[in-house]
């Protein structure tokens, strides 16, 4: 039973890692908090759910995964739109203005996919049946979920390759360790800012395309993931992405471990051990 | 004396006017209308202590629907456990206690911390209650909430008057009493040396510590009395709705709390109460008329940040200046 | 009045503070001069309680205060303006001083009278600024001002916390040489009136010999010589070592 709950815990871990890594991007970058963060999650969620469901029966078995891509690519779009719009017009505001424009965002963005996909529940689980289950010491278990974790592994790993090795992402880090600094240095804060927004709402999408095979696309799914996200970003650090991940484990393990043993002491668990950590280290684990 | 002083600011002279046509609003307006307006005078009071936490002491708290829900439960849980103490003269102290108490607990984690910190961590504390209360749902009817009963105010007892007769009579005047009551009180606080202190914190945290300022403690201060503000508000609201959800604790409640304010205006006092008026009827009018009021408000929402950043006050205010400076000149200029 | 001993602060790899010792008496005004980095700022904000020391003492009273928080400190009569101006930007002039000292007198909890209706502190709100020359501005905000008296504002500011040692983070930093005499007559007429302490940070050498007991000299974290203002001007090792700023 215990692989079982480690393996939900680091699936559940996978998902919010996106979904933080992306948040966390924008605020490091942009010092932003993106209360509409959720609402990609959902786009990516009811984009993915729609492809899969236009193709599933005509394409083959691979492109079905592939098509969940669908949702980190709208998710990125509508991000830069959003960017290159609302965004703007924040840099100059205070945090509370910032805070109600993303807040505007995210009531104008969940009707909008009320609009585009409407008001039902959209089911794709094909590529969570075709895969089947494994046997991994012992149990048995479902082959999308290991499939999920192993994506986000290379996703995860390729962030880390691009922000340390590639100079677009030595640039974002720079920016968002110093943002005096790296206008001093000549960077184009502005396109950087971009790529960052887009980057960070793509990963939401991608989080939420990813879970779109195990559970329907309804309005709202990007409500909780969200806020799971915030926790995460409280516990590990502000922009920090070492942080995420961190955070993304130890949230997503004590959620798993949580229900497994008491449903209803999750979330409080999970609200202790993050009231604790802030006690000790009021900027979050990895914060500055 | 004191007397004197108010008949000769025009300030006061406006709040007396207003109080009086107040008085009248049960004659002037149709039951509906009257229970929206109501509503719209709860959320004043909300507006009017979230104000001194966001206006007077620069703390944005997404999570303020936590306190609301506090109060609203409060009484509600009281009307389930303690029936025959459910009388107004207990419910409100109890619906003030126990905001008190959560707006303590939350707070004090809250306010160690500022900017999005702050903002994330009051947020997600209220998502907590939230789920508490959606999980205990033996106890707090879960998703399905609770019903609110009418109460006896001072003894009188309102057994088998319908609910919207005893909103339209006896309550709004209750109400009206309340609402006062927590106006002139909050016109106090802030103008007293304890609002400079709130008002120094918010200007420049750095030198109100070095003037020897506790930040910290003064921030909590504010965030409690905002917070039992909130959960009166939450409590009169529980009368006139009928029903508590855990939806009040939710976060995208709290911003709609955030979003009269704004529209209202954070830099006066009157402010918050305008917006929640105007917020009130907005909501309405949007949610009658399409399935996508979200949409529409989240877009008035942007436009008004984004036009009108000192909400309707901030802008009454700039264009009386306006006017003020033009008569003026018109009178220098014969 | 303030012992320091062996005060030593570093950031990481950086010794800004390194083995500083000294003592100003009751009534003394005190100098400290050096490049940028010297330290000076460093040391202030050690004595002020705004960040703690690596190791060392700062004795104040008799009292050690070399752990305690801030606001403690300013109880206890150490005050200090700082470097970039510090002030309520939103509050009247008038205000700035009175939160001040509501604030000193415990007042700041009084929730429920309007601040308007303590007189007493109106007045003497007032009797400060007019020391300070300020009076006439009172009901501006500091936008308003100019940089001289932004920093007057400043100093007033620490003034009515009634301290007993004022620890002034370049008080003329910022205002026009032509206005840097008046600023400085006005702030020390008021301490010497007063009989305070104080510790002041400066660049400029005309200012600190004109108006100074005492003069020490910091250089790389370490207290290079300490002496009267005459002395040190005549200091070989000072002019090599402060080059460029003495005028």
């Amino acid at each position: 039973m215990w692989v079982i709950y480690t393996l939900n815990g680091l699936y559940f871990a996978a998902l919010l890692f996106l979904t933080s890594l992306g948040l966390n991007i924008i605020l490091g970058v942009m010092g932003i908090l993106n209360l509409a963060h959720g609402s990609f999650y959902a786009i990516g969620a009811f984009m993915g759910a729609w492809t899969i469901i236009q193709i599933v029966t005509k394409a083959p078995a691979p492109l079905l995964y592939v098509s969940l891509l669908s949702g980190f690519l709208l998710a990125g779009i509508v991000g830069w739109i959003m960017e290159k719009t609302l965004i703007r017009a924040m840099y100059k505001r205070t945090l509370e203005y910032q805070l109600l424009l993303t807040f505007g965002a995210l009531l104008l963005l969940e009707d909008l996919i009320k609009m585009v996909w409407g008001g039902q529940a959209l089911y794709a689980s094909a590529p969570f049946d075709r895969l089947g289950k494994v046997e991994i010491m012992g149990s048995v278990y479902p082959a999308y979920f290991l499939l999920v974790i192993a994506i986000t592994l290379c996703v995860g790993f390729l962030i880390w390759l691009f922000m340390g090795k590639t100079r677009l992402g030595i640039m974002l880090r720079a920016i968002s360790l110093d943002r005096e600094m790296a206008t001093g240095l000549g960077l184009d804060i502005s396109r950087l800012s971009t790529l960052a927004f887009v980057l960070g709402s793509g990963l939401a999408g991608l989080a939420g395309a990813l879970v779109i095979p195990t559970t329907p696309a309804l309005l709202g799914i990007g409500m909780e993931p969200l806020i799971f996200a915030f926790i995460v970003v409280v516990v590990g650090g502000l922009g920090s992405l070492k942080g995420a991940l961190v955070g993304a484990l130890l949230v997503g393990l004590t959620r798993s471990f949580g229900i497994a043993i008491f449903p209803e002491i999750e979330l409080p668990l999970l609200f202790l051990i993050a009231g604790i950590i802030l006690v000790a280290k009021p900027q979050g684990l990895f914060g500055r | 004396m004191e007397l004197k002083r108010m008949l000769g600011n025009p300030r006061w002279v406006a709040y007396g006017i207003i109080l009086l046509v107040l008085l009248f609003v049960p004659y002037l307006l149709p039951t509906f209308d009257l229970m929206l307006f109501e509503y719209g005078l709860t959320f004043g009071i909300v507006g009017l202590g979230f104000n001194l936490l966001l206006g007077y002491t620069g703390l944005l708290s997404f999570g303020h629907g936590a306190y609301f829900a506090a109060g609203a439960y409060a009484v509600a849980m009281m009307g389930k456990y303690l029936p025959q103490a459910f009388a107004m003269e207990l419910l409100i102290p109890a619906a003030l206690l126990f905001s008190l108490l959560v707006s303590i607990i939350f707070g004090f984690l809250c306010v160690r911390h500022t900017k999005i910190f702050f903002s994330i961590l009051a947020l997600s504390l209220s998502m907590l209650l939230f789920a508490l209360i959606f999980k205990l749902y033996h106890l707090t009817g879960g998703s399905d909430g609770l019903r609110v009963p009418i109460p006896t105010i001072l003894g009188m007892s309102f057994k088998g008057v319908r609910r919207p007769l005893f909103l339209t009579g006896t309550y709004y005047y209750f109400l009206l009493a309340m609402f006062t009551l927590s106006f002139l009180i909050m016109r106090g606080i802030v103008s007293s040396p304890f609002g400079k202190a709130l008002q120094a914190i918010r200007d420049n945290e750095i030198r109100a510590e070095l003037i020897g300022i506790r930040v910290r403690r003064y921030r909590l201060y504010a965030f409690c009395i905002s917070g039992m503000y909130a959960g009166l508000g939450g409590a009169l609201w529980s009368f006139v709705n009928g029903h508590v959800t855990a939806d009040l604790s939710h976060w995208v409640f709290s911003g709609e709390i955030v979003y009269m304010t704004l529209l209202g205006g954070f830099g006066m006092l009157e402010g918050p109460v305008i917006g929640a008026m105007i917020f009130t009827y907005l909501k309405l009018y949007a949610m009658g008329n399409t399935e996508y009021w979200m949409f529409v408000i989240g877009a008035t929402l942007i436009i008004l940040v984004l036009l009108l950043p000192s909400g309707v006050s901030g802008a009454a205010a700039a264009l009386w200046t306006k006017m003020r400076k033009g008569r003026k000149t018109e009178g220098v200029s014969c | 009045m303030l012992i320091v001993k062996e005060l030593n602060k570093n950031f990481g790899y950086f010794q800004a503070v390194n083995n500083v010792s000294f003592e100003i008496r009751g009534g003394e005004i005190v100098s400290i001069i050096g490049t940028n980095g010297a330290g000076k700022t460093t040391l202030v904000n050690l004595i002020s309680g705004y960040i703690k020391p690596d190791s060392g003492s700062i004795r104040f009273s008799d009292q050690d205060i070399t752990y305690l928080s801030p606001y403690k400190r300013v109880q206890m009569g150490v005050s200090r303006s700082f470097q970039l101006i510090q002030l309520f930007e939103k509050a009247t002039v008038l205000d700035n001083v009175r939160i001040a000292l509501f604030s000193k007198y415990g007042m700041i909890r009084k929730a429920f009278l309007p601040a308007d209706r303590y007189s007493s502190i109106a007045r003497e709100a007032v009797a400060i600024l007019d020391n300070f020359h300020l009076l006439d501005k009172k009901d501006q905000t500091p936008k308003a001002l100019s940089e001289g008296d932004m920093k007057v504002l400043d100093v007033a500011i620490a003034f009515a916390l009634k301290s007993k040692l004022l620890l002034l983070d370049e008080p003329t930093s910022g205002v026009a040489t032509y206005d840097k005499f008046q600023v400085m007559d006005s702030i020390v007429s008021v301490i010497r009136k007063e009989g305070i302490s104080s510790l002041i940070i400066e660049h400029d050498m005309d200012i600190v010999s004109g108006y100074s007991d005492r003069v020490i000299v910091m250089h790389e974290g370490q207290i290079l010589a300490e002496g009267k203002p005459d002395e040190i001007m005549a200091n070989k090792d000072v002019k090599a070592a402060v080059f460029g700023i003495l005028s």
